[in-house]
């Protein structure tokens, strides 16, 4: 190992993977078998974290940053006037093994710019994956990226080695895509994915009936929108990731607060903030869609195209329903439960679970875990003490952003600071 | 009434297990349950030395599954929390668990429940925490080593993981608070008590016990560490809220840093 050259190296295509925000590493079950290396329980473990808070599992890195494409919103675009470096196969292979048996990682995430053509690109990704399970025993987890434009083929081996496979749309409208990203197609991103999806059902099916049918992506696909780039709404973004997790059984779809890295008329200008309180909104907004039982229109539609900044989405919806409202804790079942503001899911089960021993009052409500702050002008308990009395959604409003202090209070706040 | 008494055991959890056996079978009227060497005698309590028996630690142990699965789990990781006055905690949370109907250990409004279930909670945090935090060094002998220093005593509790995913590397673990660690021989993980002279801490200062090749791979794990922060969106607070200080000592991630 010539390790000057694997540090350089390493430094560059980390540092051009780092914008894809997955790092999953848990839905996948992968039991060590004849004494290999790595065990996958389904539970991802994150070994570290970045500085900016986000969880390290996955060795992130490009196979390489060479790129014939010439993407505005990427980095590793053919016209950017960056360093460039490409790994060979066995170079990844070993830098996998060797941070996997020292603990550092969970497995390899790996994505790469596209050299020659796709097809070439995808097999020199497929060839590491192949290698770690089938020279390597290696039973740790896989992720990697689909280059648009693969083959079949390739796609169905890739599945094979593979946990979970990704390929990122990027742009959530297919005329931002034309602006942005003038060398690819939509159907380029959707044919694989339709591909892995087929594959995993059909895999799915046979297993019901030959139980050692070998796994296909265990842990399914998942993809990533950039958000804040390309001017769409928040409905633009939500309504299109709604269409991938039906239409291609995606389990996860990513947002991206967009980060200005390049100077580009098409694009915000280097040095605008990232978005990171409405990427935040997305993510809740997305969780409510997956989690609680909302229907996509009932948190976004044509008279309410954006998220609200200063309040959460489903305090925002809760209040655009006020007839609805108070839920009686007591009683309402679990589909109520889980929209009133301010209860999560852990504490409608806890709910449920505490109900039946004794009616619940502000004070158990309270141990539980609810956020009062928000929840109490939404419920009815045990208690002759009730917050709702007869305010308006404004007002309710304002007397949840009096005592609320987000985390990302100042990003919104009207009021200057004084000595800035 | 009958006089109370303080037992005396091993410190081990099956003798923590006779302890509790014993107390039920002879109906004592228990003042404390003291760990061997750390005793405080009460006033007016006599002592009683209990030798730990494993028959009768299973049959604590099974009454209480049968009882509740989640209790069980609850007693054993709030038993490895070593909070003092533990012992005397589980015992009254035995008892009231054994005179309850069953679903009694999920009211959360019992301040014992709530106690041991909080102790729980924070040891098995601990116990995920240190299945991320290990990092192993590849000595000369060819085992992997690590140095961890847990609030908990969560050796035991993290031994199946580290088995399972290391099945082909030999490796040990060596809880430097404790002085004992785990040793897998590539056949089985056994208990082993040694001292070491020196603390493996990640300085800059490479150290003979270790192969050569190692320091590259903490070197290039150290930068790939610095080049996955995206600047723009730095957040130091919920970086170490996520990674606590006091682990840092042992991540070589954070060599610079310590």
């Amino acid at each position: 190992m010539n390790f000057e050259r694997i540090k350089e190296k390493l430094n560059i295509l980390a540092d051009a993977a780092k914008y894809d925000v997955s790092c999953a590493s848990s839905g996948s079950t992968r039991a060590n078998k004849n004494k290999g290396l790595g065990n996958s329980t389904g539970m991802g473990i994150c070994h570290s974290y970045t500085e900016d808070g986000r969880c390290v599992s996955l060795l992130k890195i490009l196979l390489t940053n060479h790129c014939i494409y010439d993407c505005a919103y990427c980095v590793t675009r053919r016209s950017n006037d960056v360093k460039r470096a490409a790994f060979k196969i066995q170079e990844v292979v070993d830098l996998t093994i060797n941070f996997y048996r020292r603990n550092y990682i969970e497995g390899l995430f790996l994505s790469s710019g596209i050299f020659k053509n796709p097809e070439y690109t995808m097999e020199r990704l497929v060839a590491v994956a192949k290698k770690l399970r089938e020279e390597e025993n290696f039973n740790g987890y896989i992720h990697l990226k689909s280059i648009p434009g693969a083959s079949d083929e390739l796609m169905y081996e890739a599945g094979l080695y593979a946990d979970r496979l990704s390929v990122n749309i990027e742009v959530p409208t297919i005329s931002g895509l034309k602006l942005l990203a003038p060398d690819k197609k939509h159907e380029d991103f959707t044919k694989p994915m339709l591909k892995v999806k087929n594959e995993i059902a059909r895999y799915r099916n046979e297993r019901k009936i030959i139980r050692s049918t070998p796994k296909y992506a265990p842990a399914g696909q998942s993809t990533q929108m950039i958000v804040g780039a390309s001017g769409e709404t928040d409905k633009d973004i939500i309504y299109s990731a709604t269409f991938y997790y039906k239409k291609y059984q995606m389990k996860r779809v990513y947002y991206s607060g967009y980060v200005p890295v390049l100077q580009d008329s098409r694009l915000p200008a280097v040095g605008t903030q990232v978005p990171m309180l409405r990427e935040n909104r997305l993510y809740q907004t997305d969780w409510l869609l997956r989690f609680y039982g909302f229907a996509v229109n009932e948190i976004l539609n044509d008279a309410h195209p954006n998220l609200e900044v200063d309040i959460d989405p489903k305090l925002s919806w809760a209040l655009r329903n006020l007839h609805l409202f108070p839920v009686d804790v007591n009683k309402a079942d679990k589909h109520m439960l889980a929209r009133i503001p301010g209860v999560g899911m852990n504490s409608v089960n806890k709910i449920l679970q505490a109900r039946k021993i004794r009616k619940l009052n502000w004070d158990h409500l309270k141990r539980i875990g609810l956020a009062l702050n928000r929840a109490k002008f939404f419920v009815v308990c045990d208690s002759r003490r009730w917050e709702h009395r007869d305010l308006d959604a404004e007002k309710i409003k304002g007397m949840i952003l009096q005592t609320s202090t987000g985390k990302f209070r100042n990003q919104y706040s009207k009021q200057l600071t004084l000595f800035n | 009434m009958k006089p109370s008494k303080t037992l005396i055991y091993d410190g081990s959890f099956n003798g923590f297990l006779t302890s509790v056996f014993v107390a039920f079978d002879e109906k004592i009227n228990v003042a404390d349950i003291q760990k061997n060497g750390q005793g405080q005698n009460g006033l007016f309590s006599d002592t009683e030395t209990i030798f730990t028996n494993v028959d009768k630690a299973k049959r604590v142990w099974n009454g209480i599954r049968s009882k509740s699965y989640n209790a069980i789990t609850n007693i054993y990781f709030a038993f490895l929390s070593e909070e003092e006055g533990i012992e005397l905690l589980l015992y009254t949370y035995i008892q009231k668990l054994m005179a309850a109907k069953k679903g009694k250990e999920m009211d959360y409004s019992d301040g014992f429940v709530l106690k041991i279930s909080q102790l729980a909670r924070s040891v098995g945090r601990e116990k995920h925490r240190m299945e991320a935090f290990v990092r192993f060094q590849l000595t000369k002998d060819n085992i992997y080593f690590a140095n961890i220093e847990p609030d908990f005593d969560v050796l035991p509790l993290i031994s199946k993981h580290f088995r399972n995913r290391y099945a082909d590397q030999q490796w040990l673990i060596y809880d430097v608070k404790r002085r004992y660690g785990i040793y897998y021989d590539l056949e089985g993980v056994e208990i082993v008590s040694l001292d070491l002279n020196e603390i493996y801490f990640n300085r800059t200062r490479k150290s003979k016990v270790f192969a050569e090749k190692e320091y590259d791979y903490q070197e290039l794990w150290n930068d790939y560490f610095k080049s996955t922060h995206i600047k723009s969106r730095i957040n130091r607070k919920l970086h170490t809220q996520h990674v606590p200080k006091r682990y840092w000592k042992y991540l070589s991630e954070k060599k610079e840093a310590v």
